[in-house]
């Protein structure tokens, strides 16, 4: 079954066309890369299908397991299962990492139907998943993403897609600012999700996060269009040549 | 951390409601005629059994009133009042009960609705970790006060103003009006004219007072004043916290508080006076509401001795308040943490003065002012430092945050400094909730109002953790209730 479809997708910023008309489908179960320039589109479509505002729509669908994604609300979409990890993290000061991930995590839960969480229960699950991922304890009284290194900002947003366990994630550039060793946690991290129930959209311009999450797929967005998909050979052929013949290619 | 989840559950306990406090209490009235002379004066000054020195002082200050005209420095605005149409004196009918099992059992319901643990069964069943003595204060007179037991085993005086002024004449007359003499300004002239009823509190020298102290104020009656007075003294190394609150009915009029709070604090004392003041607010279109005008002022007056005033503002039509401390003594330190949330049309200009007289005197000031709706939230600060205040510091910061664009925010400090060893800092910001920080946390899960109130209570978090456990909660859920239905 397809989890995301994608089709004809235009959005603008500002009066801007940035995507041109995307098509993806994202079956169940697999992860895709989503490589490309600076500049193509890449967090715009994370964003799109995240709900930011201000990202408007002009033409094209997107289903999430059928349902209309681009209809909803962001909160809602979070309900249904949707996780964009963001490329530059928001910092929420005087705001608890502990307390705003157990409110986020309540009001999922409440808009799934499910039990919410007490503090003790919600406590040690987020100490188990932390100890997976090498973060300290200490994390979760810091306020978040406040006075984090880029990389913590990072290994933060994993922590918090292990609580919320989507069923799409979206990781947009989670291993730019990692070092080597934060890079193999963040990618046991998403491996650990895998499965049939867990998709993602791994935005990177780097080989060497594929070589640790094997995407089943490869895209390369362009000025607002994927010109080229294939294998997990396809990263490694752009790493080699990169992104300068695909552009005249796809003109 | 489960503080939040509560503020959304009354957020959404509190969708139909809105001003929850809104209620009127069907209870007998005992009202003195509407308008304000000597006769009135005289006629409150009996219905207490004053001694003839307060009754002087009361006339002395009206005297004083009538040649005073109404401030209008703070940025509100207002109709004109008719302070011929009010009345002066409220109180329940039936006489001051002697103990609990004495109070009406209508009123005691309506302290139960506001969520006050009056009986003292309830307040040790519903305070966790601590006890809390409250004093409740029905329009005019004091109707409970709670623990009293407990509290005089420690020595400590904790009752009405009216009943001190008869069992402790001497304490009274030695304090009330040493910190705001009764001419201090148009307000605070009045509210000496008139004042009904309030607070007296009493810690004598070394003792740290058990339990958190607490008055709740409440206005029922219709086309009523409310002229409370609270008088609270530490003597050396005593320690009190203390905390009030309060509610008024909902009602189209705008109806006046205008109190007054005076605190001494004697060497190495520390007072830790916090506020929770949720007055009737008028409603969406501004009708009605409280006009809420207060003078409160900490005399530090003996070396190394604290106060620290902590308010959290989300009621009134209008606030006008500027809670101050005079730091005389040496090494004295004064604070100030406030949040003042404005929201449709209400209006705050409050912030505080700290006055520096002693050496090495020092005062800390945090104001968080959130403005929604068309309303307007000013702070207005003075630091004064005096000459002979040698290396006095004082260290000021000023977080405005809008939410809206009808809205506004204006900060005005005042600095003085007559001592050149002195050093003042101050720090401002505006901002707005910004538009990545609500995206955030909305692709977590979180609607846009409780993302809102999550943003919102992470900036006004450095004021909150001042205040006590369970009434951070309270303030908390306030804020919330008080922003609804400003975004979106
Ligand atoms: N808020 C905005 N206002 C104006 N232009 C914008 C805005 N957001 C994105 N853009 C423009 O849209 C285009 C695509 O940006 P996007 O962030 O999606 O690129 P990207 O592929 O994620 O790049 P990178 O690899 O650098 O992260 C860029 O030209 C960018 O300047
Ligand atoms: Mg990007």
């Amino acid at each position: 079954m397809v989890l995301l479809e994608i089709e004809g997708l235009r959005a603008e910023v500002e009066g801007k066309e940035i995507l041109r008309g995307i098509d993806l489908r994202l079956p169940m179960g697999e992860v895709h890369a989503i490589m490309g320039p600076n500049g193509s589109g890449k967090s715009t479509l994370a964003y799109v299908l995240a709900g930011r505002e201000g990202y408007t729509v002009t033409g094209g669908s997107a289903r999430l397991a059928g349902e209309d994604l681009l209809a909803m609300e962001p909160e809602a979409r979070a309900a249904a299962g949707v996780f964009l990890a963001f490329q530059y993290p928001v910092e929420l000061p005087g705001v608890g990492n502990a307390n705003f991930l157990r409110t986020a995590l309540n009001a999922v839960r409440r808009a799934r139907g499910e039990k919410e969480i007490d503090a003790v229960n919600f406590l040690k699950e987020a100490r188990a998943a932390l100890r997976r991922l090498s973060m300290a304890d200490e994390m979760l009284k810091r306020n978040v993403n406040v006075g984090f290194s880029g990389g913590e900002k990072k290994r933060n947003e994993v922590f918090q897609m292990a609580l919320l366990e989507p069923r799409l994630a979206i990781l947009d550039e989670t291993d730019s600012g990692l070092d080597i060793d934060a890079l193999k946690i963040v990618a046991e991290g998403v491996n650990a999700l895998r499965g049939p129930d867990f998709s993602a959209l791994v935005i990177t311009h780097y080989q060497r996060l594929l070589d640790h999450i094997v995407p089943d797929k490869v895209h390369v967005l362009s000025e607002g269009r994927i010109v080229r998909s294939g294998g997990p050979e396809l990263a490694k052929a752009l790493e080699a040549s990169g992104y300068a013949g695909l552009a005249a290619e796809a003109a | 951390m489960p503080a939040v989840a509560e503020t959304i559950e009354t957020v959404s306990a509190v969708t139909e409601g809105g001003y929850k406090w809104g209620f009127e209490t069907d209870i007998e009235t005992e009202l003195a005629p509407k308008g304000l002379s000597d006769e009135t004066i005289r006629l409150i000054s009996a219905h207490k059994e004053e001694p003839e020195w307060l009754l002087a002082w009361r006339l002395k200050a009206f005297a004083a009133w009538q040649n005073m005209t109404e401030p209008h420095w703070a940025r509100v605005h207002h109709p004109p009042i008719d302070y011929q149409d009010i009345h002066y004196y409220a109180a329940p009918k039936k006489k001051a009960p002697k103990s609990l099992a004495e109070v009406d059992p209508e009123l005691l319901r309506t302290y139960e609705k506001l969520g006050i643990p009056l009986s003292e069964r309830a307040a040790l069943a519903g305070v966790e970790g601590g006890q809390v003595a409250v004093d409740a204060v029905f329009d005019s007179v004091s109707v409970a006060t709670t623990f009293r037991e407990t509290l005089a085993k420690a020595g400590v005086i904790f009752c009405p103003i009216s009943e001190a002024v008869r069992e402790h004449p001497e304490l009274v007359r030695r304090y009330l009006g040493s910190v705001v003499p009764a001419g201090d300004n148009f307000f605070a002239a009045l509210n000496s004219a008139v004042f009904t009823d309030g607070s007296f509190v009493f810690i004598p020298k070394g003792v740290r007072c058990p339990m958190e102290l607490s008055t709740y104020f409440r206005i029922n009656a219709r086309s009523t004043g409310q002229f409370e007075r609270t008088l609270i003294i530490a003597e050396d190394g005593a320690y009190v916290s203390y905390l009030e609150g309060c509610t008024a009915p909902m009602r189209d009029e705008n109806q006046l508080h205008a109190a007054v709070v005076e605190l001494v604090a004697l060497d190495e004392a520390e007072i830790k006076y916090s506020t929770v003041q949720n007055w009737y607010p008028g409603d969406a279109e501004g009708r009605g509401g409280i006009y809420n005008f207060v003078t409160k002022r900490g005399a530090c007056r003996g070396r190394r001795s604290k106060i620290s005033w902590t308010q959290v503002e989300t009621g009134s039509a209008i606030t006008w308040k500027y809670p101050s401390c005079i730091l005389q003594g040496e090494g004295s330190h004064g604070a100030f943490y406030s949040v003042a949330v404005t929201n449709n049309h209400q209006q705050a200009d409050t912030g505080t003065k700290m006055i520096h007289i002693g050496a090495n005197t020092s005062s800390t000031i945090v104001s968080k002012g959130i403005s929604a709706g068309r309303s307007n939230n000013t702070y207005r600060g003075l630091v004064r430092i005096m000459p002979k205040a040698a290396n006095a510091r004082n260290f000021t910061q000023c977080d405005s945050l809008l939410i809206g664009d009808k809205c506004g925010a204006h900060t005005v400090p005042y600095i003085e400094s007559r001592n050149p060893t002195a050093r003042v800092e101050h720090e401002a910001t505006t901002s707005k909730i910004a538009d990545d920080q609500l995206f955030y946390c909305r692709s977590r899960g979180l609607s846009e109002e409780d993302s809102v109130n999550l943003i919102v209570n992470g900036f006004c978090r450095e004021v909150f953790k001042e205040l006590p456990m369970e009434f951070a909660v309270e303030a908390q859920k306030l804020l919330a209730v008080s922003l609804e239905g400003s975004v979106g």
